[in-house]
């Protein structure tokens, strides 16, 4: 009965098969470098505009005493939430069973280091002294927030490198011998990634195992990251900040964005790289499932945190609200709450919806809503402070974006791109070796049946 | 052309007698430096040991920074000029023994705003940048409007002292809320977590950077200011060090500010100069401090605007523009 599956001529045919079309895509052609050759040049246009804030200072953005946090944050706080994917995907769906979500655990964890990676940036895009950001580690006080930020987010980053890493080994071992016709240093670096691995039982078995203790791991890890990103304004006595649910709020939005990133990737890998046969419309309309799940979990916490308050209508809170129900926010918080979560969620209960091309533009809807609705956590607060803003000049009123600041916002963007691409091109972008396994696997069972 | 060079020149002849010459020449004048320097060395020596040798004996009494009274000889005083760690040092420690409190009779308020002038002018700021501004408050339809002058609360239990990630910003035993701009890192979380937009942020290069560029920075005044870095209220700590009342509270022409020490229950007026009891100033007068129920626990105290001598004229508001 211990016979491994792994030494069986049936793994050894799933595998040739799978790798066959997988591989096909890991190549360095002219699509892969004219798209790099775009993004490098954009993100070099969108980085001359960060000298220019490092020069003339923050005044370059549209934020000012009142309004001091903006996009930059709005962004963080998005990228931290995206990330949380990878821990949804591969932790929680993962260890409780789930077998359809194999083929996109890969693409889940590209999309929690890549989110997660750049984070870490938009932060320093954002501080008035970039050059002192080695003072957090020099004098870091443990009890400001920023400090269990920036513990958790590099630790989130470097487990969810590994959830990447040790799964793909088995994928290189198997790759490297198949990559005749690309150039030599993928292959080196292939040879050097595969770290000896031989398909050996005990190799099996030892990186089972790691992947077992990261998975358990990743979860309080991806808690911890997202609600301490939270507590950075729940800790602060702001009207419309001041919140106990913050945390929950926070993680429950987090998967809606998440998901809708994976949607997002898993159609273009599917259709660019020729997957339909790994990346089905079954995977389609479960992760469509899932997406309808945390969005009305989501929705739930939205009713909580407006909801409540709304009733009460407490002095400033009365503010805060007003200005995003019917004032100067009102179509956006609308736009974000309609478009953008209910009307999706009532999509998504439909069965045709559900397919590839609807749940792409629905999921494209909800991606970037979840932006604007990072905006609007961020941004409206710091309109309505308790004492008036008075004596001022206009432009320290209303905090109104600048290009700028949102050239310097895309080069985030760009660099989130730029981590995907690299990762998926010159990696295989579904494991190789866990659909040949579960191929192999059932395949054995209608045989014997 | 080879050949040529062979050849002994009677021109490299020439060149080499003149170098030889003018070698000699040199050190002939080497010589002559020399010895002049010994002498005048000589001279200025003898003349120090006459100049020490007078003064021997000849002490003076000065009291350290930690108030002893010491005698050192006259010759070994420096003049010295602070540096930026010893602003440093004392700055983080704060006046030992005092409990500063400012206490702000709104009912005296005409919004004369010399307390914001005085205040920019010590700390370099532009007219729209502040650390002390008047503001109009009415707390409802049917209250009156009035005029509150609004430093840093000076709070107890600062929020922005507990969210700052680098000890940028911290409260002194003396109750004062200090910024250090050589350590802030410019990540804004403090005026986040302040409810009194108390802080404000150098945007763009400081009002008088260039001037202020060689001056050691002076974390009680907070001069140079820095781009990039938070600035605030600081309750006039280089002043009060000297027993002077705040830049704001002496500037007052309306005896608005009253300023002095908790623990000896005594606050001075800015205007009069009259100095009377804390206590009884606050239980006289009703006095509240502004959103007591964020349990910030400021140390500004204010007295409500009741029995006002003049009208409410909001007067014409000048109008603020960015200037670099």
């Amino acid at each position: 009965m211990a016979r491994s599956l792994y030494n069986t001529d049936l793994y050894r045919e799933k595998l040739e098969s799978v790798s066959a079309d997988v591989l096909r895509n890991v190549r360095i052609n002219k699509g892969f470098l004219v798209w790099m050759g775009i993004l490098t040049i954009s993100l070099a246009a969108c980085l001359y505009a960060y000298t220019i804030q490092l020069q003339k200072g923050l005044g370059v953005t549209g934020l000012r005493d009142a309004t001091s946090w903006g996009m930059y944050i709005a962004t963080f706080v998005f990228f931290v939430a995206t990330s949380l994917i990878g821990m949804l995907i591969s932790s929680v769906l993962g260890l409780s069973g789930t077998k359809w979500i194999k083929p996109i655990t890969r693409i889940a964890e590209i999309i929690a280091v890549a989110f997660a990676a750049v984070a870490g940036l938009v932060i320093i895009s954002d501080m008035g002294r970039p050059d002192r950001f080695p003072y957090l580690f020099l004098y870091g006080r443990i009890q400001s927030p920023i400090l269990w930020d920036v513990t958790v987010v590099t630790t989130y980053l470097f487990v969810s490198l590994m959830l990447w890493f040790i799964p793909l080994i088995p994928d290189l071992a198997i790759s490297k011998s198949r990559l005749e016709g690309r150039p030599g240093f993928l292959i080196k670096i292939y040879e050097i990634l595969s770290v000896k691995w031989v398909n050996h039982d005990r190799q099996f078995q030892i990186m089972h195992q790691a992947m077992r203790i990261l998975l358990i791991l990743i979860v309080p890890l991806a808690f911890a990251i997202h609600t301490v990103t939270s507590w950075l304004f729940a800790v602060t006595p702001r009207a419309g900040w001041d919140s106990t649910i913050f945390g929950p709020y926070f993680i429950s939005g987090a998967f809606v964005s998440g998901t809708a990133a994976v949607i997002i990737a898993m159609y273009f890998f599917r259709e660019n790289y020729k997957l339909q046969k790994y990346l089905t419309d079954f995977h389609f309309e479960k992760i469509g499932r899932v997406l309808a799940l945390v969005s009305i979990i989501y929705i739930y916490f939205n009713i909580n945190e407006f909801i409540v308050p709304g009733y009460k209508l407490k002095t400033h809170e009365a503010i805060h609200l007003k200005e995003l129900f019917t004032g100067h926010y009102a179509w956006l918080f609308w736009g974000v709450q309609l478009a953008g979560l209910v009307i999706p969620v009532a999509l998504l209960l439909i069965k045709r919806m559900r397919k590839p091309l609807p749940l792409l533009l629905i999921s494209i809807v909800v991606f970037a809503a979840s932006w604007f609705k990072r905006y609007l956590i961020v941004v409206p607060v710091q309109g309505h402070p308790y004492l008036p803003i008075q004596n001022v000049p206009v432009e320290w009123m209303v905090y109104k974006p600048t290009i700028i600041e949102t050239s310097v916002t895309m080069a985030s963007m760009i660099l989130v791109l730029m981590i995907i691409t690299i990762l998926s091109k010159l990696f295989p972008v579904v494991p190789i070796w866990e659909i040949a396994e579960e191929e192999a696997t059932v395949n054995e069972e209608i045989e014997h049946k | 052309m080879s050949e040529e060079i062979n050849k002994p020149g009677s021109d490299d002849q020439e060149i080499d007698e003149t170098l030889e010459s003018s070698r000699r020449d040199f050190l002939k004048k080497v010589g002559l430096v020399g010895a002049a320097s010994v002498a005048g060395a000589a001279a200025v020596y003898s003349g120090y040991r006459f100049e020490k040798n007078k003064n021997k004996g000849d002490t003076v009494k000065v009291l350290t920074e930690d108030n002893r009274l010491v005698e050192v000889s006259k010759e070994e005083i420096n003049d010295i000029k602070y540096q930026v760690k010893s602003f440093q040092t004392k700055g983080r420690d704060g006046i030992k023994g005092k409990k500063w409190v400012m206490v702000i009779d709104l009912s005296k308020c005409r919004n004369a705003r010399k307390c914001v002038n005085a205040c920019q002018s010590a700390h370099h700021l532009r007219p729209y940048e502040y650390h002390i501004n008047t503001l109009v408050m009415q707390e409802s339809v049917n209250t009156p409007k009035y005029f509150m002058p609004k430093p840093c609360q000076h709070c107890d239990n600062p929020p922005c002292v507990s969210v700052c990630p680098v000890d940028a910003t911290y409260k002194r035993q003396d109750g004062i809320v200090l910024i250090d701009n050589e350590r802030c890192i410019g990540c804004r979380f403090c005026m986040a977590a302040c409810p009194y937009s108390a802080r404000m942020f150098h945007w763009q290069e400081p009002m008088n950077a260039e001037e202020d560029k060689n001056k050691p920075y002076n974390v009680e005044l907070n001069v140079p200011q820095k781009k990039g870095t938070i600035s605030k209220c600081l309750f006039s700590a280089d002043r009060v060090r000297e027993n002077a009342l705040p830049y704001c509270v002496s500037a007052c022409p309306n005896g608005v500010f009253y300023f002095g020490d908790e623990n000896e229950d005594s606050v001075t007026n800015g205007t009069t100069k009259e100095t009377v009891s804390f206590s009884e100033l606050l239980e006289k007068n009703g006095a509240y401090r502004l959103m007591a129920e964020l349990g910030t626990k400021p140390r500004v105290y204010y007295l409500p605007p009741k029995n006002r001598i003049f009208d409410f004229t909001e007067g014409e508001k000048p109008e603020y523009k960015e200037t670099t």
